[in-house]
């Protein structure tokens, strides 16, 4: 039996197939990560899924909603996924399951559940855990061959799971700031930037290895357009103004201001550009409201990095952002078809 | 080569049009009953001039129009008129509606046909045989289309004056216009320089999709043979590129006006076999007593028959010899088409096109999911519209704003529901939201025919106690002018100044009405068009039934 109205046939598409293709995406930036700082991002990803997946069919009970479709949909884990890849992988375990919870439950059901939700999810766990354990969130793992002591896969899940690293090792041996922090730290103590890129934690670009990492989303995030899942509106305006803010400030005084491409390859620039800001639950509807709206989120993430209290930006842009969009939104809106004024021949 | 322009959106659903274009149309088999309804166009029904027992020809009125927006409807065979009464027909309402029951007498035997030169004829005339005939709209609207064919005049486009043939036929499985186009299209051609004449236009366009080639060719060949200046126009394959005002767009690059008529651009659009028709009516005299209608789907048959009107489907549908695990019938295409109640319903002027549906064909969508804001269906709107708005707005009854951001030009073409991946059903929604607000209109509207009435009762009766007191002072009066006192010192006319006030009053009342209504009445449907309307009416039936649907919805509307 046919549906009972028109029309009665539909895309194959599904939300499911949307968050797994984007997923899918992810994985060059994964596989990347891995290479560099070794496999402990998997079990991130691996606890941030669990939970994830586990807080959205208890929120699905609780709400009294049908869990099977809704859990097949794939966001919760997308969500999961994005909150592992913006934290440092070696942290304790309960910082990535508290995180995805709060993402899951607060963040997305306590708002509506899938579709309702204002800001991004994965974006509020992010700055929930930063402002509530800010020690944690600063140790980042040294990329391969940068650390005076480097870590087995062993000691690092002993260390995820039950704190404790092997005697003589300091978690300051291992970790390190990420290199938006160290460079903000250096800045004010006031050496310039040429001096402060000769450390060896920076790459040709920006730091050694999260540079790659980036080269990896921007991949994906590529792909993303390429398959139409995602439009070119909010990466181009988003990386465009980070670029220009940055530009501007480099041009001027270049001794103090990075070059507008450490912004492109640092921090979550182009994990945000291609895969958060997207969301499109939380961004704009309208192409000129996308534009709007990212280049909104390019310029604050270079005004709270370079001036801010924190050393990344993406988060806190994307949130304040999000609030902007039904205002975007109202004042974008397009002309509708015979409502034009070019009636003309 | 001409430019052509685009519209936005569309989308490429599976066009399945093959099958039913590999043998030509052929003629259905005269049934053993015909039940033909009265409503088979936009606008008032044609009122019965036959009586049961009548023995009619084909061809012979049997309903006449009522009113402007009508058109006539006539005996498709020779037989008996056995009963007249209400039959089940194809309406979305599934409510029953007046129809004829003939009996044919198997001679097939045509009422007198007179075939005449349109050359020779005045345009009021040509257009009165054109309504007399039961000419309307093939493609699906079904608008009479006398009415339609007023000379392209009073617009500002008036030296050019476009007349556009609609062979896009964008709906998948449908090949009934193809078909037509390819055998028939000398007749087509003609009828189009007919109407021509009649519109004044300067310019024909025939639009065909590129995914037609034989049909393409054909009507080229005709034009040469014709002699005549008309140009057929390639144009690409794109869901819903056959819409008038989709069509319009792309051969001209005009937008017609938001609760505006192609007309008001100097533009008219036909579909061809309408155009046929028009044809067949003036140069054979024949009226609109068949129609050719694709049966296709899950058939091992597919194909293409010219059908006489009142056919039951069940003996159409036989002849494309349906599959054993066919379980449902869709009435037009599988975009914009409706599920059959029952297929002993008649074949009607709508029909183009019958789909025998099976699960494998035509399987039911997974359950709803909420919109997740991904504006795929703002980018294929060709309307231009933010469906997921007009969706939220919907939804949440918020009627108000859903006409604020355009519901009315939605054209319901399902385009956006076809792309969701929520699979939501968003035409659906928008036809219930549009229903609910004639609906809320009409209600107001009889409010104010009420409240009118009443201040004006209210009035009367006001006149009258007044009128009761002058009527006893002039009495006073005439007693008092008896005696002899002195005359009064005004003089004063009983009779005009009651009644002179009495009408200023029910002016004002009335405009005083005219003017809360003009105030309250919300934007965007004032406009509305004769086809519009008709639309709207049977969108009016489906709201139980959508009803049922938003509560059957995976995330029940917040309030
Ligand atoms: S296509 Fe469906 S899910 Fe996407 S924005 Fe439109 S209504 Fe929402
Ligand atoms: S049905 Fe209406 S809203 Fe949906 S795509 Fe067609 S015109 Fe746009």
């Amino acid at each position: 039996m046919a549906a009972f109205f028109s029309p009665f046939i539909s895309k194959p598409d599904t939300v499911a197939q949307i968050m797994f293709r984007v997923m899918l995406a992810l994985l060059p930036g994964i596989a990347l990560y891995v290479w560099y700082f070794g496999p402990a991002i998997l079990v991130s990803i691996a606890l941030a899924s669990i939970t994830a997946l586990a807080t959205e069919a208890a929120m699905l009970k609780l709400r009294d909603r049908p869990v099977a479709p809704f859990l097949k949909d794939n966001s919760a884990l997308l969500t999961g996924w994005l909150l592992a890849l913006s934290i440092p992988p070696l942290a304790p375990w309960w910082l990535i399951v508290v995180g995805t919870a709060f993402c899951i439950v607060v963040a997305k059901h306590l708002y509506g559940g899938l579709g309702n939700n204002p800001f991004n999810p994965a974006m509020i766990g992010f700055a929930v855990l930063i402002v509530s354990f800010p020690v944690p969130m600063t140790h980042w793992l040294t990329p391969h061959g940068l650390g005076q002591i480097e870590l087995s896969f062993l000691e690092q899940l002993r260390y995820i799971f039950i704190g404790s690293l092997p005697p003589g090792v300091t978690l300051d041996a291992i970790t390190m700031a990420t290199p938006l922090d160290t460079l903000k730290t250096h800045l004010h103590l006031d050496e310039p930037v040429k001096q402060i890129f000769d450390m060896p934690i920076y790459g040709r670009l920006a730091g050694q290895g999260s540079e790659m990492v980036s080269w990896g989303f921007l991949a994906g995030g590529l792909y993303l357009i390429a398959a139409r899942i995602i439009s070119w509106h909010i990466p181009v305006a988003y990386l465009g103004a980070l670029f220009a803010t940055a530009g501007l400030f480099h041009l001027a005084d270049p001794a103090h201001y990075v070059t507008p491409l450490f912004h492109w390859f640092s921090g979550a620039a182009m994990l945000g550009a291609f895969f958060i800001l997207t969301d499109p639950v939380t961004g704009p509807t309208t192409n000129k409201g996308k534009l709007i709206f990212a280049a909104g989120a390019g310029l604050l993430t270079y005004l709270i990095r370079a001036f801010g209290g924190f050393p990344d930006g993406t988060a806190f842009a994307t949130l304040l952002m999000n609030i902007c969009v039904p205002l975007i939104v109202l004042y974008t809106q397009p002309k509708v078809f015979g409502k034009k004024s070019g009636g003309e021949r | 080569m001409r430019t052509l322009y685009k519209f936005h959106g569309g989308v490429h659903p599976p066009g399945n049009k093959t099958p039913s274009t590999q043998q030509p149309i052929s003629a259905a088999p005269l049934p053993a009953k015909l039940i033909v309804p009265f409503r088979q166009h936009a606008g008032e029904a044609a009122k019965p001039v036959v009586q049961v027992g009548d023995h009619v020809l084909k061809g012979q009125l049997i309903g006449e129009p009522v009113g402007f927006v009508s058109s006539a409807v006539h005996a498709p065979t020779s037989g008996t008129i056995t009963v007249i009464d209400m039959q089940p027909v194809a309406h979305p309402s599934g409510l029953p509606d007046l129809c004829a029951t003939l009996i044919p007498d198997g001679k097939d035997e045509w009422f007198l046909r007179e075939a005449s030169d349109y050359r020779t004829l005045p345009a009021e005339e040509l257009r009165h045989r054109l309504r007399m005939a039961g000419i309307v709209g093939l493609g699906g609207a079904v608008f009479p289309s006398d009415i339609k064919l007023r000379p392209l005049r009073n617009h500002p486009n008036k030296e050019i004056g476009t007349l556009i043939l609609n062979g896009a036929e964008c709906e998948p499985w449908i090949t009934c216009d193809d078909m037509l186009m390819r055998e028939r299209a000398a007749g087509i051609v003609q009828g189009a320089e007919m109407l021509r004449s009649m519109l004044e236009a300067k310019e024909v366009l025939i639009g065909i999709e590129d995914n037609k080639p034989e049909a393409i060719a054909a009507m080229h060949r005709a034009v040469a043979d014709g002699g005549l200046p008309f140009e057929v126009v390639t144009v690409p394959t794109v869901y819903p590129g056959g819409g008038a005002k989709q069509l319009i767009r792309v051969l001209t690059g005009l937008e017609v006006p938001s609760g505006k008529l192609p007309t008001d651009i100097g533009v008219q659009c036909f579909n061809v076999a309408t155009v046929y028709s028009a044809w067949r009516a003036i140069a054979h005299g024949e009226p609109l007593v068949s129609r050719v209608v694709t049966v296709t789907g899950n058939v091992r048959r597919p194909g293409n028959y010219e059908a006489l009107i009142g056919t039951p489907l069940s003996e159409l549908i036989a002849l494309g010899e349906p599959l054993p695990d066919t379980d449902s019938h869709i009435m037009g295409g599988p975009m914009m088409g409706m599920p059959l109640p029952s297929t002993s319903v008649p074949l009607v002027k709508a029909s183009n096109c019958i789909i025998a549906a099976a699960k494998k064909l035509f399987p039911a969508p997974p359950p709803a999911l909420p919109c997740i804001r991904c504006t795929r269906c703002a980018q294929v709107c060709p309307a231009e519209l933010q469906p997921m708005d007009l969706f939220w707005f919907a939804q949440s009854k918020n009627f108000g704003q859903a006409q604020a951001f355009s519901l009315f030009d939605c054209i319901e073409c399902g385009a956006c529901s076809y792309v969701c991946p929520s699979h939501i059903p968003l035409v659906q929604y928008f036809r219930f939201a549009k229903s609910e607000i004639r609906m809320r209109e009409q209600d107001k509207l009889a409010a104010d025919r009420a409240r009118e009435r009443h201040e004006y009762r209210e009035f009367r009766i006001e006149r009258e106690k007044r009128e009761k007191a002058e009527r006893l002072a002039a009495k006073e009066k005439a007693a008092q002018a008896a005696k002899p006192v002195e005359p009064p010192a005004v003089a004063i006319n009983p009779d005009a100044t009651p009644e002179t006030t009495a009408q200023m009053k029910i002016q004002a009342a009335i405009e005083h009405a005219k003017e809360q209504a003009a105030a309250i009445k919300p934007k965007n449907t004032e406009n509305l068009s004769a086809e519009q309307l008709a639309e709207i009416a049977e969108i009016e039936a489906r709201r139980a039934r959508m009803r049922e649907m938003a509560k059957s919805d995976v995330e029940p509307p917040k309030e």
